[in-house]
This record gives C-alpha cells, sequence and structure tokens, in this order.
C-alpha cells in the first residue's frame, strides 16, 4: 500500500495522474535496482512516500543518495516511492527480496496501486540468465523489450524507429511443436508475472530487460539505463554521439564498498 | 564466488523465484497441496497472549487500544540480558503479554518463567507507571512472521504519544568500513532513528552503504512509515552468544533520557549478569 511522506499536508506530492511509473523487478544481477539508484540519484527526485507491504524482507538504512552530511541522516526503507513532476516521472525503488510465496500479492497490490494512483503506464527495467540465451540471442544486442498490446498502439512504431528488439518468444515444446510458444524470462524474477497480468488488465507496460549474469553487475545497470534513456530522454547527452551517457549518470554513495571492506594492514 | 582468502562462498541468487515459477506453470496446485499449504500457514501465525488484568473485565475492554508511552524492545539473547540485568525486576514489573510462535528455528514455550537461554517473546509492564513498557525477545521470528508481529503488537497499542527504542545485536563481519574488520574495535554501538526522533542519540550513527535488516528493521520502518519517534542501538560484536562483553557494550545507554530514570541498582546487576552466564554455560557444558 502507498504511504506518503508527508500526512494532512498537500496531496500535490502523491498525485501521479498520467505520470510514468518507472521500477526495478528483482531479478539476476539487480541490474533494474541498480539502474532505478541511478536515475534517483542522477535526476535528484524527491520521496515522497513509502510501498508498505508485507511482501518484502525489511531492511532499513540511512539515505542512499547522500550527498553531504546534512542529508546523510534519514531514514530508507525496503520500498519507496519518488516523484519528478517536472518530468511525469514516478520512480518505486526495491531494495530487498521477495518473501517466499508473496510474489503474487505483491503484483497484485502493485497493479491496483498503478490503477488507483491514475499513472498512464508503467516501465519495468529487469534482467535475464544470459546462460539461457538461445543461439538467436547470443549474436546481437543484450537489451530487449516488450509492450503490453495497449502500449503497444502508443508507441509502438518508437520501438522501430530506435531499432529495438523485442524480446524472443520459445517453443512450449521444443522439438515436438514450434508453432505454440510462449513467454519465459528466467531469472526476471515477477518480470513476467507482471507482464502477463498487465496485459490482461489493460493496463500500459514496457519491460526492459538485459541479459546478463551475477557478479559485478554495475556496467549492465550502465547499459540498460542508457536503453532506457534512448527512449524517455530523462537526460540530454552533452555529446553528438546520443547513446553515450554513461559520464552523465551520477553514482549514489551507497555504491561504495559493494565488495567488501578493506584489507587488513598485517597482510602486507 | 571465491573471496581474497581463496574460500568459496555461495552468493544466493538474487534471481529468486525459478523453481517456484516453474512449479508453479508446470502443475496447477492440486487441493491437497492447497491444504498442507493453509496448514502450515495456520502453524505459523503468531498468537500475542496478552495478559492485562484490566482484560479480564468486561468484552468490550479487549478492542481497547493500550497507552503506552514507551517501548523498549530487546531483541535477541544478548539484549534481552542486558535488560534482565540491568532494568528488569520482578519487584517492579509485572508481565502482561506473550508471543507465541514456531517456525523452523524456534518453538517459543507458553510459560512464563524462561531461562535466559530458553526462546521466548514476552512484554513487561512498569507497576508505577502502566504506559512504560519492555519487551524481551530471544526467539527467532521468520521473515514471514515479521509482519504478522508488528501487526498484532502494534495493532494494539495507542500511537499517539509513543517512543519506541530498540536493541539490537549483529556479526561484526556485517559491518561495512573502509579499514578492515579486524582493527575495529567490537564490540560497537551504532544508532539508526526514525525522522520523528528527535532526541540525543547515544553513539554514532550507522553510516551507509551499512543496512540492518530482520525484526528490527521492520519494527523500524514500521515506525518511519507510521510516524512513530524510535531509535534502534544496534551493537556490532564477534561473539554472537550471550557474554558479558557484549552485553556491558549497551552500557552507555543507561544514561539516555530513556533508560535513565528505569535503572535498578548496578551493584546487584553485575552479580545477575554472572548468574544469567552461570546458568548459560551448564547447558553449554558436557561435563555435567
Amino acid at each position: 500500500m502507498f504511504v506518503p511522506c508527508d500526512r494532512g499536508g498537500s496531496s500535490a506530492s502523491s498525485d501521479f495522474k498520467g505520470f510514468t511509473l518507472l521500477m526495478p523487478a528483482v531479478s539476476v544481477g539487480n541490474v533494474g535496482q541498480l539502474a532505478i539508484d541511478l536515475v534517483i540519484s542522477t535526476l535528484d527526485m524527491t520521496k515522497v512516500g513509502y510501498f508498505y507491504t508485507d511482501c518484502l524482507v525489511p531492511m532499513v538504512g540511512n539515505n542512499p543518495y547522500a550527498t553531504a552530511e546534512e542529508n546523510s541522516v534519514e531514514l530508507s526503507i525496503n520500498a519507496e516511492v519518488y516523484s519528478l513532476p517536472s518530468k511525469k516521472l514516478v520512480v518505486l525503488q526495491i531494495r530487498s527480496p521477495f518473501i517466499k510465496n508473496k510474489y503474487r500479492p505483491f503484483c497484485q497490490t502493485l497493479l491496483s496501486w498503478v490503477k488507483s494512483s491514475k499513472c498512464a503506464r508503467v516501465v519495468l527495467l529487469s534482467s535475464s540468465h544470459a546462460y539461457q540465451r538461445d543461439d538467436e540471442q547470443l549474436l546481437g544486442t543484450p537489451l530487449r523489450y516488450l509492450l503490453t498490446p495497449d502500449l503497444e498502439k502508443a508507441v509502438g512504431g518508437l520501438m522501430q524507429e530506435l531499432n529495438w528488439k523485442e524480446m524472443e518468444k520459445v517453443a512450449a515444446y521444443p522439438g515436438i511443436n514450434d508453432t505454440e510458444k510462449v513467454l519465459h524470462i528466467p531469472g526476471g524474477g515477477i518480470t513476467k508475472r507482471l507482464f502477463t497480468e498487465s496485459c490482461s488488465k489493460g493496463i500500459q507496460m514496457a519491460v526492459l530487460l538485459k541479459f546478463c549474469s551475477e557478479g559485478d553487475n554495475i556496467p549492465d545497470a550502465f547499459t540498460l539505463v542508457n536503453y532506457l534513456n534512448e527512449w524517455l530522454q530523462l537526460i540530454k547527452s552533452e555529446s553528438n554521439n546520443s547513446t553515450d551517457t554513461s559520464s552523465q549518470w551520477k553514482i549514489p554513495s551507497s555504491w561504495r564498498l559493494l565488495f567488501g571492506n578493506g584489507l587488513p594492514p598485517a597482510l602486507f | 564466488m571465491a573471496t581474497f582468502f581463496g574460500e568459496v562462498v555461495v552468493a544466493p541468487s538474487r534471481a529468486g523465484v525459478d523453481d517456484e515459477e516453474s512449479a508453479e506453470e508446470g502443475c496447477e496446485e492440486t487441493p491437497e497441496d492447497r491444504e498442507i499449504r493453509r496448514e502450515l500457514e495456520k502453524k505459523r501465525e503468531i498468537d500475542v497472549r496478552w495478559t492485562l488484568k484490566s482484560d479480564v473485565l468486561p468484552e468490550s475492554s479487549a478492542d481497547e487500544l493500550f497507552v503506552c508511552s514507551k517501548l523498549i524492545l530487546a531483541i535477541g539473547h544478548n539484549a534481552a540480558a542486558f535488560l534482565s540485568s540491568f532494568i528488569l525486576d520482578s519487584v517492579c514489573w509485572e508481565v502482561v503479554g506473550a508471543v507465541k510462535l514456531w517456525n523452523e528455528w524456534c518453538r517459543t514455550s507458553s510459560t512464563t518463567n524462561v531461562l535466559p537461554t530458553d526462546s521466548f517473546c514476552l512484554f513487561y509492564r512498569l507497576i508505577s507507571d502502566p504506559t512504560v513498557w519492555l519487551c524481551q525477545c530471544s526467539c527467532y521470528v521468520a521473515e514471514d512472521q515479521q509482519f504478522q508481529w508488528l501487526e498484532k503488537v502494534f495493532g494494539r497499542m495507542r500511537k499517539e504519544g509513543l517512543q519506541v527504542t530498540i536493541l539490537s545485536t549483529c556479526p561484526v563481519a556485517d559491518y561495512k568500513t573502509q579499514e578492515s574488520t579486524l582493527t575495529l574495535p567490537s564490540p560497537f554501538l551504532k544508532a539508526l532513528k526514525t525522522k520523528e526522533f528527535k532526541e540525543q542519540v547515544c553513539c554514532p550513527l550507522l553510516e551507509q552503504p551499512n543496512i540492518v535488516r530482520d525484526l528490527p528493521a521492520a519494527v523500524l520502518s514500521y515506525c518511519q512509515v507510521w510516524q512513530i519517534p524510535a531509535v534502534l542501538y544496534q551493537c556490532y560484536t564477534d561473539i554472537i552468544k550471550l557474554d558479558t562483553v557484549t552485553i556491558e557494550a549497551f552500557r552507555p545507554l543507561l544514561s539516555s533520557k530513556v533508560l535513565k530514570s528505569l535503572v535498578k541498582d548496578v551493584s546487584e546487576s553485575t552479580k545477575i549478569l554472572k548468574k544469567l552466564l552461570i546458568t548459560n554455560e551448564s547447558h553449554n557444558n558436557i561435563y555435567i
């Protein structure tokens, strides 16, 4: 359930009518979540509320996007909502994994919030196991997109212009019957469930995903966020090469020490 | 994944759902599966039993909210033992509730006479000021039970005027810092507070990128979302079992505003602390 940060005050901060909701799927390498971190910290978005739910593992910490001592002390929880009215953008960041058997209720509450908040469309950032690609997918770009029929009508042509590749469907019974195809997103967490439910509920949703493996997934996050930027133009690239915006994304302070602590000095 | 020292650490896969997803797709859940799942869920349900004297009276009071100004919550054996030795005694405090729960690591007993080594979750109330509450929770509350725990405990309390203090411990190896953890003077305290908490904090605040999980995090999240002033004192220690050094690490908190007026005779405390540990040792000694 969405709980705004300041209650009783103006409801303007939680009016998302016509906004684009950007959110991650908790998936392989946490690529979606890392990419969302880059968006929030680069656009300096304001926290407007919490997504309070029993479906995620609890966690707390201080402000992950702290830029100075003054704003470092501000408690953050496992699911928070940020907004940027000037770009009609609302972002849901998820910072912890799902509790077992809670995927289904989470998708339901999320989609009912999308409907009640009147968001125009949802963009889901996700990832999928690189090792499960088929022969065709091994070549070319590792980025894919998916659009629900309702969004397809609105922006389908644009994806052609951008020369984007749609996520391939795979045969349901390989070798036996190649005509029946299904969507298969291994390692994508709730991606498939959210997407198929959005299709049937008439919600405009786009899935942007990258094939990757677990490890240092920071480069994957940059690739995915640049991919998103090609479409939504969240930041303008300074150079003429429109795809290279990597240097302009701001890495949040909480990405420090991703690979552990310092080494004991006695070692040397 | 291999670390710098060569040992192989299995990184938990963050992709999650695969097994479950494929199982769900493969075959529809049979009525029998559903039955088992429901039974299991029922077994894992948390049961909070309030034993307040006023509750015995009319039926309607069962739904009434408790008025509580201070709630001090000790999570884990060491934090619970700290309260036992420095704050709690049977003269000034009365038991007002117990949480019964069942999960893979813990089964709490239904009695309120507990040993420090038992797993239990008990609520106490100060007799001279019934709005001051203590909770010792030394049992493991599983991820799927934490939300329920919050709803059932905080659901019965009035949120206005409530202030929450949480004490907890965790391994120093979880602490992220520029230095090596070997050079850290453990045990040490770090604090996290909600936006509404305006009082002085007795120790440095927890720095990014450190995070806190489990029940302490669940309680603090609840307080942040529902705008209840709350502070968490997390003790980073290298001994996870009950031990005096870790318990003593909480000592600076005795001078905090919330605990200052509740501290009992300290000379007694040391004796109680020793007794707690002796009881604990006899359980771990194979030569009894």
